[in-house]
């Protein structure tokens, strides 16, 4: 570029005329750098929900073009809305949420403040823990399918070999019971690290002075950790909860290979049964009206929990 | 100052933590130290009660991955010449010959083009954007990031259903450039954030010296800028990539022959009476291996990463 006449031309005119020439502007220049990121958010992400929006009045069904689409008002929101079986998609997913989040809050935290503790070597080890949560959730689904096996499975050889149990007394992903549990198991093994990063984050961005005052003033430990680590790290972990929420709001890869949302529908999350609908029995216009309201739960509780998020970070 | 201030944990609170610490980290490394071994074992061995912790290794798991086969008569067999490869003989000790390659290689490729070309174009749009953003005052601003953030919330089945019907009509369904496109689609939201951090933190007054000197902004962009801003374009890069190289959901409802990649294509290898499960992790250590390294390189930006920079760190 440096050699051609135009830059030559550039070098010679005085900066200022130069701009003025070359008749591009900053604000010209703003929006040539932006407008093609729009333009494909515009094509691939949003005529595709305002399209979504539009399927969703209708009986459409992918797979048999030349049928007549017909307008059906708001009848796909009134089925599916008074569909018990998608309570129970709702409960299943409702389970997977609230527990992930249980065990990867409590398990992340300890982690983070046990790593805190600046041992020697623990970015070595951060290091490793974080691994699993880099991995394809896909192929993880498929390869935990392996562990849980019965009989050669190498997690109920675990489990039997410290509990005693039969090896083939237990099926996890085969059993009602245990199969929401699994598929917990496994987010919790591949995601923990995420909010262990988050909380060591946010030990760490507490200063060294606020503990050395409160050991000034004589305050116990536990009272340190209430009133000082607790609070000053809770902003963060409200944020590590809000990306795992949505996250596993919209889970599927890895349930899908796990347990294919069975025994039954035990483990069917919505994802996976908006999948059922809309590929499956092809109900086009039934699917995008479960679609959008998914989208619209998510960006509504998503509001909700942001908005208290910055209340506690004003505190 | 002594090294010891108050808030130091003793040295005893540090071998405990660090026990603790260590004892995780090995049992999460079970499963994907598990997979590695499988990779290695025989089918006999790979399904025999109690798991078998110490084997023979083999190569039979690589090579049924790579290879298709077919079973031959052991009289068929032995009217054959010897085997001229390694590879060859150990499929024949099963009694069947290679009859070709099989998909995982196209696969693999097909991660290969549609990771690399879709973190290029969400890098070089996301620069630009975020340069823009960072740079200069855009009407609707804060409204248009949080517009490119929201992007992500959606299921991503919700988004493929109109992209499915989309792409049937315009042609792109199962090519390379319509996952590419796609794929750009998605990460953009997160080079956008991320690089606009990064393009933060490098002070304006670079740029205002490069304009002062009578540089263009385009070349004070490309001069001053990017140079600075390497790092920060690099590290976004291999969080792209490692978005694509793991996407599933999109791939197995949008693709079958051509532009598959190799997440739903590992799952579905099958052997002798069911799955090949070494050939199954064989396919899942080849393909988890890369993104392990590239977690390695990352470490210092992992943080920044994975919160869309909300915590820089």
């Amino acid at each position: 570029m440096a050699d051609t006449p135009i830059a030559h031309a550039a070098k010679a005119t005085p900066p200022g005329m130069a701009r003025k020439i070359r008749g591009l502007s900053d604000r010209a220049i703003a929006w040539i750098f932006v407008a093609p990121t729009i333009f494909l958010l515009l094509a691939i992400n949003i005529f595709p929900l305002i399209w979504t929006i539009q399927l969703s009045f209708t009986n459409y069904k992918a797979n048999r073009i030349g049928r007549e689409i017909k307008n059906v008002g708001f009848r796909n929101y009134e089925r599916i809305l008074t569909d018990s079986d998608i309570w129970l998609n709702m409960q299943a997913t409702a389970h997977f949420l609230f527990w992930t989040i249980f065990f990867q809050v409590l398990i992340g935290f300890t982690l983070a403040w046990l790593i805190n503790k600046k041992f020697k070597g623990n970015d070595l080890w951060t290091t490793i823990i974080v691994l699993p949560m880099m991995l394809s959730p896909a192929v993880v689904g498929n390869f935990w399918k392996f562990l849980y096996q019965p009989q050669i499975g190498l997690f109920n050889y675990i489990i039997t070999w410290f509990t005693g149990a039969e090896p083939s007394s237990f099926e996890m992903l085969g059993s009602v019971d245990l199969a929401p549990w699994s598929i917990v198991i496994v987010d919790t093994w591949m995601w923990t690290p995420f909010v262990m990063l988050i909380c060591l984050a946010g030990l760490r961005s507490i200063p060294d002075y606020i503990y050395e005052a409160a050991e000034i003033d004589r305050a116990s430990k536990l009272r340190q950790f209430f009133t000082i680590t607790i609070p000053m790290v809770l902003p963060f972990l409200m944020l590590a909860v809000l990306f795992r929420g949505i996250e596993n709001f919209k889970m599927f890869d890895l349930v899908v290979q796990l347990t294919g949302g069975g025994p039954g529908s035990t483990t069917e999350l919505t994802s996976i049964n908006l999948k059922r609908e809309a590929f499956e029995k092809w109900r086009t216009g039934y699917a995008s009206a479960y679609a959008i309201i998914l989208f619209v739960t998510v960006f509504g509780l998503a509001s909700i929990y942001v908005k208290a998020l910055n209340k506690v970070k004003e505190r | 100052m002594s090294a010891h201030s108050i808030t130091e944990p003793s040295s005893r609170a540090k071998w405990v933590a660090g026990s603790l610490v260590i004892l995780y980290a090995l049992i999460t490394m079970v499963p994907l130290a598990w997979i590695m071994m499988t990779g290695f074992k025989t089918p006999p061995d790979s399904i025999s009660y109690p798991p078998k912790v110490i084997f023979e290794p083999s190569l039979e798991g690589y090579v049924n991955l790579f290879t298709t086969r077919t079973r031959v008569t052991p009289d068929a067999l032995e009217a054959l010449p010897p085997p001229a490869t390694w590879y060859d003989e150990i499929v024949r000790e099963r009694n069947m010959v290679i009859a070709g390659p099989s998909k995982f290689g196209e696969r693999f490729l097909n991660s290969v083009i549609i990771g690399f070309g879709s973190t290029f174009l969400s890098v070089f749009l996301g620069t630009l954007a975020a340069y823009a953003f960072s740079r200069f005052k855009i009407p609707l601003a804060d409204d248009l990031l949080f517009f490119i953030l929201s992007t992500r919330m959606m299921p991503p089945i919700a988004v493929a259903i109109p992209i499915f019907l989309m792409y049937r009509n315009l042609g792109l369904s199962d090519t390379h450039l319509g996952m590419i496109l796609l794929y750009t689609a998605v990460n953009i939201s997160l080079a956008v954030w991320l690089l606009k951090g990064f393009i933060d933190e490098i002070p304006r007054e670079y740029e205002e010296a490069a304009l002062i000197d009578g540089y263009t902004r385009f070349q004070a962009f490309y001069k001053v800028v990017l140079p600075q801003a390497a790092t920060g374009i690099a590290s976004t890069a291999i969080f792209c990539l490692i978005f694509a190289w793991n996407e599933y959901a999109f791939s197995v409802l949008l693709t079958s022959a051509t532009a598959q990649t190799a997440p739903p294509f590992i799952p579905t290898i099958i052997g002798v009476g069911g799955l090949d499960w070494p050939a199954v992790a064989a396919g899942a250590t080849i393909f988890l291996l890369p993104v392990m390294i590239f977690t390695i390189l990352l470490r210092k930006h992992l943080l920044r990463g994975i919160t869309f920079g909300a915590v820089r760190k």
